[in-house]
């Protein structure tokens, strides 16, 4: 097989100078020693002051031991409720809702504080599934910038005043501004306050809305409403910019029926596989798990709609480019070829553009097969024209008051002054915001809503499917529930709580029904209904010629976008999110103008095919800074080049630069691009043509992980890591792969004589349990979901931006991300990587202390209590995936030198006593100078022998499901005991030997982690194109 | 000849049928043993009024078994056929209603009667309990002996050098060496660098020693809030340990009772009336104030119904306390495990006030994973270990020594520390 090229930074792909001479270094920087030849009594610690220093310091460690032990406390409940038990984890299901973004969860609560959110399996929509959004909610919860009671004014303030101040400026009306509300009840409770208080109305805002696809459906099928979708029946899926894996609509549900179509069945006679075409303006996930893309400016997918939708009618495709064109003819081919299962989405938030989308997906049979218009969706209902209507009456003076909840329209609309302007003019401003956010800032009367976890209430995101909410912990603070509120406004006496399980009970026959709901967590529809609508084509070609009537741009544009971890600016208060590298860029902490090769070129005078210059860009974390401006406004941000971006296109990222009253972590972390966006037709416009870029001649250093943790072998070096191949070659010799490695093992005897053969130790035995792990590349399509869930199951602690520049950063799980191919478009790998817990594992030879070891259960086992930090474990590591703390990132030593001047805010406030409340009590908190890695989870391995023991039974898969797995919305992660003949990881690897690798198998390391590899569909196109450059070269 | 042949055949079946008679009360009381300590403890002692009545004679009480039977799986249900005794013993213990317990058998409450039979009358004392409890006593008398020893060995050896060395002095005077200036042995070079060494060796050791003992700390009896004697509950009264520290099967903590479980028994015992109670330094406590004390905390007014929500919780003085990177399960050890409470707290139910009995040492974790033997065969869990099954049934594992936790793996560094 010929195998691809795979490389991680330009340098590697130059093999330039400091590449070569960092693969070698384990650590990024210099170590602090000071060679000093002038002699042993004149070095700056001679050997008296050492005896001097040794002296002192066992003395005062004698005297401090000495002391009296401190007395501990060992305090018992009062009344202890009957199905506690302290030390024994509950589990309640709630939902996560967060604006229209719903994923139902478990959450698991343990001494009365809930430390983790995993998904609910009884879920059809997510079935299990969470985003990196989700798995960072319940940090959220003890946010120290939570706000603790309600303010007037800025003062603090009783609810009763409140209410009682409020209650004479709601006649005439007011406006209820919320982000889209998935909830029936609160639907519900909002329409009686409209009803008690004449002339008030409800208008729905999103940050990010989705009015041109509402509009274009209202255009198309004369309902105001977002159908579902279905990629798990399509075996053709074109998406044009629509980021449906990271941000679009609902992610977690995607990715999950997105996998479905991408997974191979080695079994299966005729193996099968979904093509996904995608047309990127600027590099993003779904772009980058595309198996084939297309680069374009976002001025561009206009034309390329109109195009698609005549090729698949068998017409001209005219108005594109040459490159484009030829992607347009593989798009429409597949999609004919897959009529009824093929699907076509789009990001644009242009009326115009959808609609003509609509009509594509009419053509090929979408309609009613991948489209369902039977259960529509709930996650977005904002009309942007709406808001723009509120905030002119607004500045007119026609609003008496208006309440805010969930939306942030002074941060998020692109005119945000004018809100400012009208909300000045309003008498009575009310923000339900649980912190002081931006609009919070504005607003005179600030009554914090509950933390969802905290609530009560319920979702519907799907129509049918019902998602509960029910408190986990009581609130910790002095906040109230919206609707609660509202309710008191409406002179309903009722308490919100009780108004949901009114609302229920009756629905679901008495207290019964509702209870067994409630530990369900969810309602699911009998039968699911998949239904079409009838297509309205007369407002096709009013659309077309309106797309058409766009002007197609020849300068360099603008494209805003979200990133998986912050969205539209809600994750930024969140440590874990912001220390999360971004699946696409691996940059942490920051936002920045995402470039392409070509442009650096031009724009930077950076070419990377020239070694030295692509290391003077990568070596070191100061990027260039650029004033991009547009419309007389400006940006200044330091900028980043990531291949498969449209070489006239730049990118930036929304989100960033929050009010600093949001949390410690937005503090000097990126800037707001929220301005530079407009509105087109009514609808945000988050595209601008003709922007124009200076290089500034400042810099800024951006904590850019790409380039951390990368090594070198001498025998072999790390392309070897990924194995990866085209869906044609596979059907054509589905053994390849398993051919090469057998080739490699030769010499030792095969692979079945692998292990015994290749090594002068001896092999032992693992009698009861090992423990093994696969991961299928195919499935993951590198969200982050899995790194958060780590995060917080492990304790693993954020170590703040400037040591993630040093390249300090702690996670345990990275998702590497590896290109191959052209520069400017190249093929994206992602591939999780922990610790492969080696049989043979090389850290553990070179451990003068014997604090790494191995269990007989096949675990790589690190004791911190042992552990005197020499690093030598993680110098011999090949995978690199060993952290050392460099500094007392969890506030564990006694001494506080240890983080002062070392740690920033970020890091200091997670060691407030609030923020550790989400601490998991079963995993230890690291201290200073150890080494720490990826355990698989073995808290949770042990809690699962115990639980067969207790119940005198074999373990079973039910019992174990690591915190990567169950957090991995396209199971793309199996584990669990490999002895056992009929557990999953057995059947995986039975199942699949054909594409099954282990990473850098020829160190002979053994690892326990089997990754299964990459197949993609690539186009035969591009193929033959290839064959025929290499025929040429030969 | 053929005389003795019968009377051999008939003394082995008389044998035969006793023997086996005989290991089949013995299990049945075993097995009535676990039963009752599950079910009965938390309310009923043997030879003592609890919350329920003293069970030693119960059988002769009832005058049909199958009342009995009924009465203790659905005492409510028989409570309503109007049996004139069950409802007398109802009143006498004012209306507390019992537990039901629908999933015992007749055969179990069998065997949890053959157990309360098997208990000797209050008074008979347990033996094998004072053996152990003397041991540690030699031991401490023996060093004392040793040392002694050592230091007269050490005294004579010194004599004895001396007089070495007068003597060689005079063959010398007699051989005619000249006599050098004789030096004292306190600035003898030999001496001083022996004893030099000496005080290095042992000062090493005890330095060494005293720094392992660092943060240990057996024998801790911190005074508590109230003078909890487990002598009085767990001993004298025989209250199940689980009764009070429910959370041992369970999990990780055994967990200490909340007021209101104290309260269980003591809304109605308001006063101790038993043996004097005595601190280890002598002083008597006045065991009926220490009740008040309880009171206090639980917001009880005597002769008033008590409102549990007005209780306080009672802040213990913590004991056992094992550092931040160990991991300690209750569950593994007592439930999955087995392992009597006695076995690391000691002989807690002859103790007044605890105290600690082991140093909580790794050591003496490790010791005894290496020695303590899993419940290979009786716990389903251990069935995949299909290899060690066969072993042991071919004899190449010391069936006597069995599968001990260290075999399984029980003293990797991950099975505590992570």
């Amino acid at each position: 097989m010929e195998q691809n090229k795979n490389w991680q930074s330009f340098g590697e792909l130059n093999k330039s100078e400091a590449y070569n001479k960092e693969v070698n270094n384990e650590f990024n920087e210099e170590l602090p020693m000071v060679e000093d030849h002038s002699g042993f009594l004149q070095a700056k610690a001679p050997r008296r002051d050492f005896l001097k220093y040794l002296g002192f310091s066992t003395a005062a460690a004698a005297a401090a031991a000495s002391c009296e032990m401190p007395i501990k406390k060992a305090i018992p409940f009062a009344n202890k409720p009957e199905d506690i038990v302290p030390g024994i984890a509950d589990y309640y299901a709630t939902t996560y809702v967060q604006d229209g973004d719903v994923v139902s969860v478990i959450a698991k609560v343990r001494d009365g504080r809930p430390i983790k959110l995993e998904g609910n399996t009884l879920s059809p929509i997510t079935a299990g599934g969470t985003s990196a959004r989700v798995q960072a909610a319940v940090l959220d919860l003890y946010d120290t910038a939570r706000l603790r009671f309600p303010t007037i004014a800025g003062k603090e303030a009783t609810f009763e005043a409140v209410d009682k101040a409020i209650a004479a400026e709601l006649k005439g009306g007011a406006v209820i501004v919320t982000s889209s509300i998935t909830s029936p009840s609160t639907k519900a409770v909002i329409a009686q306050f409209l009803a008690k208080n004449p002339g008030s109305k409800h208008v729905t805002y999103d940050a990010v809305s989705f009015s041109g696809m509402l509009l274009a459906n209202e255009a198309s099928y004369g309902k105001k409403v977002i159908p579902s979708y279905h990629f798990e029946k399509a075996k053709a899926i074109v998406s044009l910019s629509a980021d449906f894996l990271g941000t679009w609509l609902s992610p977690v549900e995607f990715a999950k029926q997105y996998a479905t179509g991408k997974k191979i069945d080695e079994q299966a006679k005729v193996p099968a596989m979904s093509k996904h075409i995608h047309f990127e303006t600027v590099a993003s996930l779904t772009g980058s798990n595309a198996d084939e893309k297309y680069l374009c400016r976002p001025s561009e997918i206009g034309a390329i709609a109109v195009a698609l939708l005549s090729a698949v009618k068998g017409g001209e495709i005219a108005g594109v480019d040459a490159k484009l064109k030829a992607g347009i003819e593989v798009a429409a081919k597949a999609l004919t070829a897959n009529k009824g299962a093929a699907l076509v989405v789009a990001g644009s938030n242009d009326k115009d553009i959808q609609i003509v989308v609509n009509a594509i997906n009419d053509v090929i049979g979408a309609n009613g097969t991948t489209i369902n218009f039977g259960a529509t969706v709930n996650y977005r209902q904002g009309i942007d024209s709406e808001f723009a209507a509120l905030v002119d009456d607004m500045n007119a003076g026609k609003v008496n008051t208006i309440l805010f909840h969930g939306a942030n329209p002074v941060y998020t609309w692109p005119a945000a002054d004018k809100v400012k302007a009208g909300l000045a003019k309003v008498k009575t401003t009310i923000s339900f915001s649980g912190k002081l956010d931006e609009t919070a800032a504005v607003c005179k009367f600030v009554i914090p809503d509950h933390h969802f976890l905290e609530s009560w209430g319920d979702a519907e995101p799907v129509t049918g499917h019902i998602s509960f909410i029910q408190p986990t912990i009581a609130p910790l603070f002095k906040t109230r529930a919206f609707q609660d509120s509202l309710l008191k406004w409406s002179g309903d006496a009722t308490e919100y709580t009780s108004y949901v399980k009114n609302y229920w009970s009756a629905k679901l026959g008495g207290e019964n029904g509702w209870n067994k709901t409630l530990q369900d967590g969810v309602i699911n529809p009998a039968t699911p209904v998949v239904s079409g609508a009838t297509i309205n084509s007369s407002a096709v070609a009013s659309a077309l010629i309106a797309v058409n009537a766009a002007k197609a741009s020849s300068k360099i544009e603008l494209a805003l976008y979200q990133k998986v971890g912050i969205g539209a600016g809600q994750g930024a208060s969140n440590p874990w999110l912001q220390e999360l590298p971004d699946p696409v860029t691996r940059a942490t902490w920051d936002n920045y103008i995402i470039v392409s090769p070509a442009m650096a070129k031009t724009l930077l005078n950076i070419d990377l095919n020239n070694g030295g210059q692509a290391d003077a860009y990568e070596v070191q974390p100061p990027k260039k800074v650029v004033k991009l401006s547009v419309d007389g406004k400006s940006i200044e941000l330091p900028v980043l080049i990531i291949p498969g971006t449209h070489p006239q296109t730049v990118g930036i990222a929304i989100g960033y630069g929050r009010a600093e009253s949001v949390g410690k972590a937005v503090v000097g972390t990126g800037k707001n691009a929220y301005p530079l966006a407009c509105i087109k037709n009514g609808t945000v416009n988050f595209s601008c043509a003709d922007v124009k870029l200076e290089v500034t001649g400042a810099t800024y250093p951006v904590a850019l992980t790409q380039t951390h943790f990368r090594y070198d072998t001498t025998q072999g070096n790390r392309t070897e890591v990924m194995k990866e191949m085209t869906f044609a070659e596979y059907v054509k010799n589905p053994k390849e792969i398993l051919e090469d490695r057998e080739a490699e093992a030769k010499p030792f005897g095969g692979l079945a004589n692998y292990e015994k053969d290749a090594t002068i130790y001896p092999v032992y035995d693992r009698p009861g349990i090992k423990w093994g792990m696969s991961v299928d590349l195919n499935a993951c399509n590198g969200c982050g979901a899995c790194v958060v869930a780590c995060n917080a199951e492990n304790n693993v602690a954020i170590v703040g931006k400037p040591e993630v520049l040093r390249g300090h950063e702690m996670h345990w799980l990275r998702i590497d991300k590896y290109f191959s191919g052209d520069m400017e478009n190249p093929k994206v790998v992602f591939q999780p990587l922990m610790c492969q817990h080696c049989d043979n594992a090389p850290c553990e030879n070179v451990c003068p202390v014997a604090a790494t070891n191995h269990s007989s259960e096949g675990l790589n086992q690190m004791t911190y209590n042992r552990c005197i930090g020499t690093r030598y474990c993680a110098n011999n590591c090949p995978f690199k995936v060993r952290r050392f703390n460099w500094a007392d990132y969890t506030g564990a030593d006694s001494f506080p030198d240890n983080q002062e001047g070392e740690v920033n805010d970020v890091v200091l406030n997670m060691n407030d006593d609030l923020t550790r409340m989400v601490l998991n009590p079963d995993v230890t908190v690291r201290s200073r100078g150890v080494i720490e890695k990826c355990s698989f989870c073995v808290q949770r391995l042990q809690a699962a022998k115990l639980d067969a023991k207790k119940d005198s039974r074999p373990m079973a898969d039910s019992d174990i499901k690591v915190a990567c797995q169950q957090s991995c919305p396209t199971n793309a992660i199996t584990f669990g005991n490999a002895n056992d003949k009929h557990s999953a990881i057995t059947k995986v690897r039975v199942d699949n030997p054909n594409r099954s690798f282990y990473v850098l198998e020829q160190l002979h390391v053994l690892p326990n982690v089997t990754y299964l590899a990459k197949v993609r569909n690539a186009g035969e196109g591009e193929e033959h194109a290839e064959k025929a450059e290499a025929k040429k070269e030969a | 000849m053929t005389i003795l042949r019968s009377l051999a055949k008939i003394v082995s079946i008389f044998l035969f049928i006793t023997l086996s008679s005989s290991i089949g009360n013995q299990l049945n009381a075993q097995d009535g043993k676990s039963l009752f300590s599950q079910n009965c403890a938390s309310c009923h002692a043997v030879n003592k009024k609890l919350t329920g009545p003293a069970l030693a004679g119960v059988e002769d009480r009832w005058p049909d078994k199958k009342n009995l039977y009924a009465w203790i799986k659905n005492n409510q249900a028989f409570l309503k056929t109007g049996d004139a005794y069950a409802n007398k013993l109802y009143n006498e213990y004012n209306k507390t209603a019992m537990n039901l317990f629908p999933t015992l058998s007749d055969k179990d409450i069998d065997a949890i009667l053959a157990y309360i039979k098997s208990v000797p009358a209050a008074g008979a004392a347990p033996a094998g309990g004072t053996a152990t409890a003397a041991a540690p006593a030699e031991e401490s008398d023996s060093t004392l002996v040793f040392g002694l020893l050592t230091l007269i060995l050490a005294v004579v050896a010194l004599i004895l050098l001396q007089v070495n060395s007068n003597l060689k002095k005079l063959s010398d005077d007699k051989s005619g060496i000249p006599a050098t200036e004789p030096v004292p042995f306190y600035r003898n070079k030999a001496y001083i660098a022996f004893i030099a060494i000496i005080l290095f060796i042992a000062g090493g050791y005890m330095t060494t020693v005293g720094a392992m003992n660092l943060g240990r700390s057996k024998d801790y009896q911190p005074e508590q809030p109230i003078y909890y004697s487990h002598k009085v509950h767990a001993g004298v009264n025989q209250i199940n340990c689980q009764y009070c520290h429910t959370g041992t099967y369970q999990g990780k903590q055994a967990t200490l009772p909340s007021v209101n479980v104290c309260m269980n028994c003591h809304a109605a015992i308001n006063e101790y009336k038993g043996e004097a109670l005595k601190r280890e330094n002598g002083d008597v406590v006045d065991g009926t104030a220490e009740i008040k004390k309880l009171y206090k905390y639980a917001g009880f007014t005597e002769g008033q119904p008590w409102d549990a929500s007005k209780a306080k919780p009672i802040e213990w003085v913590r004991i056992h306390n094992l550092p931040d990177h160990v991991y300690f399960n209750h569950a593994q050890h007592v439930n999955a495990g087995q392992v009597a409470c006695q076995q690391c707290h000691g002989e807690i139910q002859k103790m007044g006030e605890v105290k600690q009995f082991a140093d909580l040492s790794m050591g003496w974790c490790v010791n005894c994973h290496r020695q303590t033997k899993v419940q290979f065969k009786d716990n389903g869990f251990y069935s995949i270990y299909e290899k060690f099954h066969e072993d042991l049934k071919s004899g190449k594992i010391d069936s006597t020594k069995g599968i001990t936790v260290e075999k399984i793996g029980g003293t990797e560094c991950q099975k505590c520390h992570y």
